[in-house]
């Protein structure tokens, strides 16, 4: 049976829940070997078995993670040329997608970006795609190559399977083009303990309403009750109080989790983009012709500052 | 310092967007065409290196006649000179294809020839979403890649960025020409001014086509995509549930809405 590779998603051998989600996927498709680089595979190993890898290349040269994206490009496209491989699966994260991009190129191969399913038929992969917000559900095939396909996080449930995760060391010989640009700092922000943003199973956002930095402590509150990540709308952001990498929509992360509670958010077309293919949706806000209301199962018509408390305490009542 | 910035023309995201069903692609009628937002990060942080270098910006875009909007809006911004890449045979290109054109248009006479220092892109754009471009183009030209900046920096001979990470960030580091893809926190682009708006009607933007390029239509467009749209289907809109209004117990109706759906 033909190879499906699977590149893992890792913080030094900490794998990411990406991942056990495209070596579920990938099971469906082919023989797993998952792709492995940089240091920290022993660590690794239990959870790459347990979801169903058979192979593991591993790669753990430095120089393949001193420079950004490129020499994972080259590892994959020498896997591909060396292999019987019938599609390579990478995380649809910022920098997952852009080693799809540099593969695709090198292996003359058609990809796809944010699937959030993969299936095998006759005419080969199909990828299925929610674009638009989640409003236009697209299957598109490729035409060229080895499938490449970007898969959204948070879009498959991992199943167990094990399997031997057997180490097969690979060795690359990098371009000098993929050595161009060099990684000199890595600056990682203190962890909040919560889960990542794209993969929690609930998602608590705060926006406008939330009205200060110091304030989002009352979102904080009730996503560690529910065991969330937080999240922000743009104007939370833009006014500095949360940063960045928690902005939701379409120019911050989508995210399409089993939970996701809108609090002071008035539900603005962009911010929709990024949220509105999460399972249940709530929201808490002062205007009753708020549009975030349109898209909620469950809706509530008042001030955060009272109601969101109010939900804290309750939950932690429930678990007692 | 010569800069290229790349722009992209896309459907305001205010408006709602659709495929059509003849081929698949987006109904650009039905929507307003605007600068892709991201695009304008990237050409106010192409003006702020030029401004520091005494340098110059060419604003580069693939897309129908229409696009003269937006390589307008970029030279009413500041920028120096336009290339434009029309061609009927683009239409429907996907990233592959739109990378090899900027590549080729890079290469050509009038994108000086590869006689760049930096390319400058927005890190995504909202129509497609797929951040393929930067990284592809970077791949064709064989230039360094320093993508999803949210600071940059360069002596002239070197370029310096923070690359934004789920972590934090990466400070990433090469040397020149390379590309470089931005990230809407990188700086307040500016409005174009009355004189910055005249002053844009005189400055030169010249016009290619395939033929200039030397690239052949069925490389591009439709016919040269790599991946192909097989059905698509438009979901019912989500619909308004349960509303209540806060007498006092609205957090507890709340979480007992969740324990309904095992959510607690
Ligand atoms: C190209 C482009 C891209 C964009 N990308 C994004 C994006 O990625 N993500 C994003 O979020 N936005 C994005 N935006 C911005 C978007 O259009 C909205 O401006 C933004 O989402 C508004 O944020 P908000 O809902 O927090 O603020 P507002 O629209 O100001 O809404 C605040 C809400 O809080 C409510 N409120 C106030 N006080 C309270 C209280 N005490 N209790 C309860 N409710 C209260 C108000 O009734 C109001 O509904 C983008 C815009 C553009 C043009």
């Amino acid at each position: 049976m033909a190879e499906i590779l699977v590149l893992v998603d890792h913080l030094d051998g900490d794998v990411k829940k990406v991942t056990l989600e495209l070596l579920t996927k990938a099971r469906s498709l082919g023989e797993v070997s998952a792709v492995f680089v940089g240091s920290g595979f022993d660590t690794a190993k239990d959870k790459l078995a347990e979801y169903g890898a058979a192979t593991v290349h591993v790669a753990d040269a430095d120089e393949l993670t001193a420079h950004p994206v490129a020499p994972k490009a080259e590892l994959l496209a020498k896997l591909v040329a060396d292999g019987d491989v019938a599609a390579v699966l990478v995380p649809g994260t910022a920098e997952g997608k852009e080693v799809a991009a540099r593969l695709a190129i090198k292996t003359g191969s058609g990809v796809i970006t944010d699937a959030v399913d993969v299936v095998a038929s006759d005419q080969g992969i199909v990828a299925e795609q929610s674009v638009f917000g989640g409003s236009t559900v697209v299957h598109s095939t490729i035409t060229r190559g080895t499938p490449v396909v970007a898969v959204r996080p948070n879009a498959t449930q991992p199943e167990p399977a094990p399997a031997a995760a057997e180490r097969v060391d690979v060795a690359v010989e990098l371009s000098a083009s993929a050595k161009l640009a060099t990684v000199t700092e890595r600056v990682v922000k203190s962890r909040t303990g919560r889960p990542d943003l794209t993969e929690a199973s609930i998602v608590v956002s705060g926006g406008r309403g939330v009205n200060g930095a110091e304030n989002f402590t009352v979102v904080e509150a009730l996503a560690d009750a529910l065991g969330g990540a937080v999240g922000a709308s743009r104007a939370a952001v833009d006014s500095g109080w949360y940063p960045h990498q928690s902005q939701v929509g379409q120019t911050g992360k989508t995210v399409s989790p089993q939970l996701y509670v809108a609090a002071g958010i008035s539900g603005a077309i962009q911010h929709r983009a990024g949220m509105q293919t999460s399972k249940t949706i709530v929201a808490v806000n002062k205007d009753a012709e708020a549009p975030i209301f349109d898209l909620v199962d469950f809706g509530v018509i008042g001030d955060l500052f009272d109601v969101l408390p109010q939900a804290t305490e309750e939950v932690a009542a429930r678990k007692g | 310092m010569k800069i290229v910035v790349c722009v992209k023309q896309v459907p305001d995201t205010a408006s709602e967007k659709a495929l059509r069903s003849e081929d698949s692609t987006l109904d650009r009628d039905a929507v307003d065409a605007v600068m892709n937002e991201m695009d304008e990060f990237a050409v106010e942080e192409a003006l702020q290196l030029a401004e520091r270098t005494d340098g110059e910006v060419t604003v580069l875009l693939m897309g129908p006649d229409q696009g003269t909007e937006t390589i307008r809006k970029a030279l009413s911004m500041g920028a120096h000179k336009g290339i434009h890449v029309v061609d009927d045979a683009l239409h429907g290109s996907d990233a592959v294809a739109t990378s090899a054109v900027l590549a080729a248009a890079l290469a050509s006479e009038e994108g000086a020839g590869g006689a760049y220092d930096l390319i400058i892109l927005g890190s995504e754009a909202s129509d497609a979403r797929t951040s393929l471009v930067p990284a592809m183009l970077a791949e064709r030209l064989g230039l360094p890649q320093l993508t999803f900046a949210q600071k940059v920096d360069t002596d002239g001979a070197n370029v310096t960025v923070e690359r934004l990470t789920d972590y934090g960030h990466d400070v990433v580091t090469s040397g020149l020409p390379a590309v470089v893809s931005v990230v809407e926190k990188i700086n307040e682009p500016r409005y174009p001014s009355f004189k910055g708006i005249m002053a844009a009607k005189k400055k030169p933007v010249s016009t290619l086509d395939l033929g200039d390029l030397g690239l052949d239509a069925a490389e591009v467009g439709a016919a040269g995509a790599w991946s192909k749209v097989e059905d698509f289907a438009v979901r019912p809109p989500r619909t308004t549930g349960e509303l209540v209004k806060d007498e006092g117990d609205g957090g507890k109706q709340l979480v007992s809405f969740l324990a309904s759906r095992k959510l607690v």
